[in-house]
Order: C-alpha cells, then sequence, then structure tokens
C-alpha cells in the first residue's frame, strides 16, 4: 500500500487503483480477504464513506464480493478481469503519451520499434 | 439531524457578517467548512450552537430553533479556539459538568484522551499551555458524542503529532457512530482527506458546498496554448487564468478526460488550493 493519497484527484479511485494492481500481481490471490472500509479509513485517515465508494465500485465489477460477516474477499476471475481491462486502456494511458513525447523529440517510428525491442538491461547487474 | 439554514444574515452595527446564506446539511457527516478570516464561519457556528441570534433569516435543527433550546443544546457541542472553560475549574471538574450537560457523554473515552494528552485531572484550567487547553477542548468535543460536533480551529497551540493523535481519534468515533460533525480549520491539507463534504465562505456567503469526491474529480487545473485552453474552457465555469511565455493554465470545473480529448495538460486542484482560488477572488471580478 502506497503511504500517502494525493488529495488533488479521487480518493475512492486511488482506494480502487491500489487494489485491482494488488490483485493483478498477486499480491493478493483470489479467495484472499482485502482490508475493510474502516482498515483503509484508518489507515490513510479518511473519510471511510469515500473508502466504501472505491470497495463497492469493485464489487459492481466483479472483482470483489462480500462474505457477510466477515469481510472483502477477491473473486476467482478477479484477475484476468482486470488484466483485461488495463489492456484496454493501455493504449490511451501509456501509448498516447509516448508518441506524442517522441513526435515532440523528433523520433520516428522506426526509432521507436527499436527501443521497444531493445534488451533491457537495467536489471541484469 | 438535519441542519436548515435559511436566508441566514447576522450584522454587527454596520458590518454583515453573513449574508443571506442558505444550504442544508441532510445527513451525518464529516463537514469542513472553509474560509478565510472573517468570512461568517465563526459568526455561523455560534448562531448554529444557539448561542447568538442571526438578525435575519434562520436555523432549523429538525425544524426547531436552538437559540435557548435546552433540549436541542444538548445535542449540539461547540469548541472553538479559546476560552471554552472557565479558567478556575479543575479539569475534573470541567468533566464533571460536560457529563452531566451531554447525555451520550463517554466518561471512559474522556478519561483516555486526558491520558492521552498527558493532562493531569487536578490541574486548573488557567494554569494550562495553549496547546493544553485545546487539548481538553478536543476531550471535551469527542466525549461529549453530540450528535452535531463543532470544532471552530480547537487546536490553537497544539504540535503536530498530538493533532495527527486528534483526526485518528475522530475518525475511529466517527466510524463507531456517525454523527454530524462540522470542522472549520486553516489547516485544510492536514483535514482535508477527512472531508465528506465542503463548504466555502466568503464574505458573508456561500461560494461552493460539494462533496469532497466530487472537487477532486471536477475541480481541474489544465495547461496548454493559450487557443487550446480557451477552446476547452468556453462555456465552462473559470476559476483563475494565468498565463507565462504562451502557456497558459486555467483553473476550471471540467473532467480530465475531456480536457485530454482537447490537447490540454491536466492536473487535479487539492482542496486547500481551491479554496484560496475561490476566496481570493477580486471584488467584482
Amino acid at each position: 500500500m502506497k503511504n500517502s493519497l494525493d488529495d488533488s484527484k479521487p480518493i475512492f479511485l486511488q482506494i480502487k487503483e491500489q487494489l485491482e494492481d494488488s490483485i493483478i500481481n498477486e499480491t493478493i490471490k483470489a479467495e484472499e480477504r482485502v482490508p475493510s472500509t474502516n482498515e483503509f479509513a484508518a489507515y490513510y485517515k479518511i473519510n471511510p464513506a469515500t473508502a466504501a465508494k472505491g470497495i463497492n465500485e469493485l464489487v459492481a465489477e466483479g472483482i470483489l464480493f462480500k462474505r457477510r460477516g466477515v469481510g472483502m474477499f477477491v473473486t476467482e476471475d478477479a484477475q484476468q478481469i482486470l488484466i483485461e481491462k488495463r489492456k484496454k486502456s493501455f493504449y490511451e494511458n501509456y501509448m498516447l503519451p509516448l508518441k506524442s513525447e517522441a513526435e515532440k523529440l523528433r523520433i520516428s517510428a522506426m526509432e521507436l520499434i527499436e527501443m521497444v525491442e531493445r534488451e533491457d538491461t537495467s536489471n541484469e547487474d | 439531524m438535519k441542519i436548515e439554514v435559511k436566508n441566514l444574515s447576522k450584522k454587527y452595527k454596520e458590518k454583515a457578517a453573513l449574508n443571506n446564506v442558505s444550504f442544508t446539511l441532510d445527513e451525518p457527516k464529516i463537514y469542513g467548512l472553509l474560509g478565510r478570516n472573517g468570512a461568517g464561519k465563526t459568526t455561523f457556528m455560534d448562531i448554529l450552537s444557539g448561542q447568538i441570534l442571526p438578525s435575519g433569516g434562520e436555523i432549523l435543527i429538525d425544524g426547531e430553533n436552538p437559540f435557548d433550546n435546552q433540549r436541542l443544546t444538548e445535542s449540539i457541542c461547540l469548541i472553538k479556539e479559546g476560552n471554552n472553560f472557565k479558567k478556575d475549574l479543575k479539569i475534573k471538574n470541567v468533566l464533571k459538568i460536560y457529563s452531566y450537560f451531554y447525555p451520550n457523554w463517554d466518561q471512559e473515552l474522556a478519561e483516555d484522551l486526558i491520558q492521552e494528552y498527558n493532562l493531569s485531572l487536578n490541574a486548573k484550567v488557567k494554569t494550562l499551555s495553549k496547546g493544553m487547553e485545546s487539548a481538553l477542548g478536543i476531550t471535551v468535543g469527542l466525549a461529549s458524542k453530540a450528535p452535531i460536533t463543532i470544532f471552530d480551529e480547537p487546536y490553537i497551540g497544539l504540535d503536530a503529532p498530538s493533532r495527527k493523535r486528534f483526526y485518528e481519534i475522530m475518525l475511529e468515533e466517527y466510524q463507531t457512530e456517525k454523527r454530524t460533525i462540522i470542522f472549520s480549520t486553516h489547516l485544510i491539507d492536514e483535514v482535508s482527506l477527512l472531508f465528506e463534504e465542503v463548504l466555502i465562505l466568503r464574505e458573508g456567503s456561500l461560494v461552493l458546498q460539494e462533496e469532497a469526491e466530487t472537487l477532486r474529480d471536477n475541480a481541474i487545473s489544465v495547461s496548454g496554448s493559450i487557443e487550446k485552453v480557451e477552446g476547452f474552457l468556453a462555456g465552462k465555469e473559470v476559476i483563475e487564468r494565468k498565463q507565462l511565455a504562451g502557456v497558459m493554465t486555467a483553473y476550471v470545473y471540467g473532467t480530465a478526460s475531456d480536457a485530454k480529448v482537447h490537447g490540454l495538460e491536466v492536473e487535479g486542484i487539492p482542496i486547500q488550493e481551491l479554496m484560496i482560488y475561490l476566496t481570493e477572488r477580486k471584488k467584482g471580478a
């Protein structure tokens, strides 16, 4: 979990995105419990209604489900649903800004493709 | 409890502290009441808690006027920035008096907080430092468990860790039992995440009442070429425009996705900043 939230963006979206990331990278797996509204509120010192909104949206999208009296849990299909969803917005969120910056710097399409294919050596020390 | 503010005005001699203010607080929520010095916040809270009468209009709490209304005043606890308590009383006597007055008084919480803030039950109010007096105010406000609890800049002299503890305990209490908490402060960035709804007063008038999350979503700053920015701003409520080196930045109510379609850089505006822009607007602008 991040240490603090950004007051200039809707808090429920930030809560939602964090849970989504945790599910996608399997920090929280299918059938596992996620923190409750109150736990989020206490951790980040945010209004509980705000935390609840983020969690409720994930329930509506089939990512979380409620076990009465126990808490919120990750659904079986959650990871798959989220990956599909994120893929759809990948072009808009990552490719478009990349292309517009490349254009600004006069980087050609060929050069871009070369960069994508270049082997990443930054992790190999 | 439902709070209805109808055409509320208050004049002190020639100066209008509140000028025909109307709004409704429907549910128990944590409300942030913001504005610059002299905006009318304290006057509003004094009228709400039944301490003074308005010059015009009225406040109704569940349909009743709070002035001189015993049944209502025991549902309202107002903690101001100072002089909340008689100087000659010992802390334990202060707690006793409030415990008689507030039917939901939580003595255990009061004693926990007294300990948390290192206060001594036998100390007299007049011997307390500013910070300690604030800590006592916070203790009483939280322990009152009044359905309407109002904090008007309650922590003068209180250090940062003590304020943080206050926010935590307030949140715990709110989670255990929802109540209307009206919070007025200048330290907005410290508490804005706690607010569910925000009200901003300027020179005696209400300039904004909105869900905090809606503000975070809709109040944006956009930057780009003057042409593009002006194109985006057309027909929108613009809070401020500024310009440097051919780049225009504007603060506006709009959506980030819409601004991106216009090819603009978008950032959210924190609530503290929004308050500054909304209340700095020059007269006649």
